[in-house]
């Protein structure tokens, strides 16, 4: 065998290899899916997801889990969502391009570094003892605010980004100040990439179990919270302590309330893709 | 009006500058907590005592058990990701078809959106009873398994980074390997990949770093015993799953266990500051290269 | 020159960004209700200095102006003028058109809003003497409400000139308005020009010099941030008097 024949089988070989690995991720997705799908599809009906906790395997539901992942859906949305597209629209329309502006800019990409567990332990002490709002559903939606409160900027910045300078300049020309620019031109424009962002966000923070454990979330409440002070619990919760207890009949709940929770995260990041496809698809500038 | 437009100015500054408050409370809260802790545990013991058990009658509180579990929990998953991130950017970058990579990569994406405590799951009930065929000794809660998932987990990370950069060296460079001859591998992995490599590096770290403080595949499937070992078949603990086990507990607060969770946590954020100020570096040194 | 006032004025004007010195002591006049065009090869300051009519270059980072720019006598770089009341007076039409990505309507009456006008029959009439003004009310006047993104590209950029009119500005700046257009629709635009002088004073930027004889009455030309040469328009296509405009409109640069 020449040199060269040996060069060609080695890359065939790689060929090979790399549709294997492209592959394997994939794979393992799909037998991860078939399994959860397999042990906990039989468990989902009507009772399981109006019944609150139990002792009993048989007896417990997950009403109170996703009651309480709503809640903090919709609390997180209301805090982090302003608070992060105001943020974005500063850095991208008003901040000049000083240290200040490449400092936040820093501070901003670390603060997506920081692993969720540490926001866990600013909830506790700044919202949970500082502000004495105990492990309540508000602490709880603060904490992930601040979570996802960089992936919510980052994304608002690349949407105002996209908005051509010749619309501000249109706008700017007939007298318009630069806040009605932003609110009656940049903005509207830049909705649907925004939006895009702040739903990747909430499927972030809708899967988040270990900042909310830290605030002191508990796993077993036996209401259904009605109050944004209310104790609380979430499904990543739920399913986390029924996956720490040693019999099989709560391995099954695990698996059937890992469905519901794959569900909504399913559901909203392909609203986000579906999203971002349409403002693709848009009429070019 | 002026004054209006100087109000909202005002408002969306405050907006912005909330982003450093919470990098000073991170910092303030871990610091002020972590002190009250080193005044009653020397920082010397902290760092070389060999065992950690805070939570017992008789009290050790070396850090290096929860590191090592750390460590390598976040060796396994490396090993895993990053061969075949690696391999996947590669393939998609230089054998596969334009429509393939349109369609694999968004799928592999799928695998990162998935919540960390399903993933804690499938290393339990799946990829443990799975590996035990295997190796016997294997025990119930390892960092194998947690690593291995976790690994799984950070494949797309590696793998887009990875394939951003790659793709984005001069196609001049893959020209002229390929008119001298080069087979796609070579060209691959002889030019493209060492051209990229500050982009891959910078993948990789971020990847470590996500490893590095992820906590519910850990804590549901590593195990929550501090040992200082290098063995992945015995259950070991992670800084992070640490703090999720005294958050679940009933440990009084002010009490010295209750501020160990903010000693570790310093430690994890030591830890991942390093890691993501190291990747905006190497980031920042490579973007002024090609400019 | 003229018994007609100056409408616009520049005096000593120079303007920077950051070390680069755009415009080197320019001084000119223009006429009211006449069309200056101006004209000069790339990057030879027409276009900064068209804007800064309207303080357009405001924006700019390390952008600073010296020297007086006069409006009705009045210096619109002085501290008391409020830059939103200056672009009501001032209006501007861009290279490419840029209609906003709403409908044609709310693209003519956005000026009028943004002051706080929201009486439905002043907006709608407004409109339809901008849209008339501006030549296009026959071609929209049944969709006003569809986007204005569907127009053709001249009829874009003369709905643009329809926004700038529906303020009421005296002044309309145009940074090369037909550039971008195909020669019919660019024919059109001329001739609205022509049609728009009897009452609006209007400044041009073109390097088309065909453009500046048909639709000017006066000419500026620039080079390297200099104002070379200024005269009546038929003057100085006819017999120029500085060499590098003469080089210039003969086409033997730019």
């Amino acid at each position: 065998m020449t040199n060269s024949d040996i060069n060609r089988l080695k890359d065939k070989a790689f060929q090979v290899f790399g549709i294997f690995c492209t592959f394997i991720g994939l794979v393992v997705l799909a037998v991860f899916l078939f399994d959860i799908i397999a042990e906990g599809i039989a468990r989902i009906d009507w009772d399981f997801l109006t019944s609150l906790p139990s002792r009993r395997a048989s007896r417990a539901g997950i009403l109170t889990a996703w009651v309480g992942t709503l809640w903090i859906l919709v609390l997180t949305t209301i805090i982090a969502f302003p608070l992060g597209v105001a943020a974005g629209v500063y850095l991208e329309e008003y901040g000049k391009k000083n240290k200040m502006a490449n400092f936040l800019e820093i501070n901003i990409a670390n603060l997506a570094g920081v692993p969720s567990i540490i926001y866990g332990l600013l909830g506790l002490e700044v919202f949970v003892r500082q502000m004495r709002l105990g492990g309540s559903l508000l602490a709880g939606a603060l904490t992930l605010s601040l979570l996802i409160l960089p992936i919510i900027i980052v994304t608002t910045r690349e949407a105002i980004k996209a908005v051509p300078r010749s619309i501000r300049d249109g706008s700017y020309a007939l007298g318009a100040s630069k806040w009605q620019t932003v609110w009656n031109q940049v903005l509207p424009a830049s909705f649907g990439g925004i939006l895009t962002g702040i739903i990747l966000a909430l499927s972030r923070a809708v899967g988040e179990a270990a900042p909310l454990i830290v605030i002191g979330a508990l796993a077993y409440v036996p209401f259904t919270p009605s109050t944004p002070m209310d104790e609380f619990t979430v499904l990543p919760i739920q399913i986390f302590n029924w996956t720490s207890r040693p019999q099989e009949a709560f391995l099954t709940n695990a698996a059937a309330a890992i469905i519901i929770l794959l569900i909504i995260t399913f559901l909203l990041n392909g609203i986000a893709v579906y999203l971002r496809n349409k403002q693709q698809k848009k009429v070019k500038w | 009006m002026r004054v209006s437009e100087k109000v909202i100015e005002g408002l969306l500054w405050l907006a912005a500058v909330i982003t450093i408050l919470i990098t000073a409370g991170i910092i303030w809260v871990l610091l002020s907590e972590s002190i009250s802790f080193f005044r009653v545990v020397s920082l010397a013991e902290f760092l070389t005592e060999k065992e950690w058990t805070p939570l017992f009658a008789d009290k050790k509180f070396g850090i290096m058990p929860l590191v090592a579990g750390t460590l390598l929990t976040t060796g396994v998953a490396i090993a895993v990701a990053l061969p075949i991130g690696l391999t996947i950017a590669v393939y998609l970058n230089e054998y596969a078809h334009a429509t393939l990579k349109q369609v694999v990569k968004p799928l592999l994406e799928v695998l990162a959106t998935i919540p960390t405590v399903v993933y804690g799951f499938f290393a339990l009930t799946v990829v443990t009873p799975f590996l035990q065929q295997f190796i016997p000794s294997l025990a119930g809660f390892n960092a194998l398994s947690a690593g291995i998932v976790m690994g799984i987990m950070i494949i797309p990370m590696i793998s887009s980074l990875s394939e951003d950069a790659i793709s984005s060296v001069p196609r001049s460079l893959r020209e002229a390997a390929y008119g001298m001859g080069s087979t796609r591998l070579q060209t691959s992995f002889g030019v493209m990949v060492p051209a990229a490599s500050s982009g891959i590096i910078v993948s990789v770290i971020l990847a470590i770093s996500r490893a590095v403080g992820e906590t519910m595949i850990v804590a549901v499937a590593a195990g929550q015993q501090p040992r200082l070992t290098l063995n992945p078949l015995v259950p070991i603990e992670t800084i992070t799953t640490y703090i999720v086990q005294v958050s679940l507990g009933d440990v009084p607060q002010g009490s010295l266990e209750y501020k160990t969770i903010f000693a570790a946590g310093i430690t994890l954020f030591v830890f991942t500051f390093a890691l993501n100020n190291l990747s905006f570096w190497i980031k920042k040194k490579y973007q002024e290269k090609y400019d | 020159m003229s018994k007609k006032t100056n409408k616009l004025e520049a005096i000593n004007l120079d303007a920077y960004y950051g070390d680069f010195h755009a415009l080197k002591n320019i001084n000119i006049g223009m006429e009211e209700k006449a069309v200056t065009a101006f004209i000069g090869p790339s990057g030879c300051g027409k276009s900064t200095f068209l804007r800064t009519f309207n303080r357009m270059n405001d924006y700019i980072d390390g952008f600073k102006v010296e020297g007086q720019i006069l409006l009705d006598g009045k210096d619109i770089y002085q501290k008391n003028i409020r830059v939103d009341e200056l672009r009501k007076e001032v209006g501007m039409v861009f290279q490419k058109p840029n209609p906003f990505p709403k409908s044609i309507f709310e693209n003519v009456v956005y000026g009028l809003k943004i002051q706080g006008i929201k009486k439905k029959s002043v907006l709608e009439e407004a409109a339809e003497t901008s849209l008339k003004r501006a030549a296009l009310w026959d071609e929209v006047k049944d969709k006003l409400h569809k986007s204005a993104l569907a127009l053709s590209g001249g009829q874009q950029q003369r709905l643009c000139i329809a926004r700038a009119l529906a303020i009421s500005p005296s002044v309309l700046l145009m940074d090369e308005p037909a550039s971008a257009l195909d020669p019919i629709s660019t024919a059109k635009v001329e001739e609205l020009i022509y049609e728009l002088k009897t009452d609006y004073t209007i400044v041009i930027v073109t390097h088309n010099m065909q453009q500046a004889g048909r639709v000017s009455d006066h000419t500026a030309f620039f080079y390297m941030g200099e104002l070379v040469e200024f005269n009546k328009t038929k003057t100085m296509f006819t017999s120029p008097k500085d060499e590098r405009t003469q080089n210039y409109i003969t086409g033997r640069f730019g």
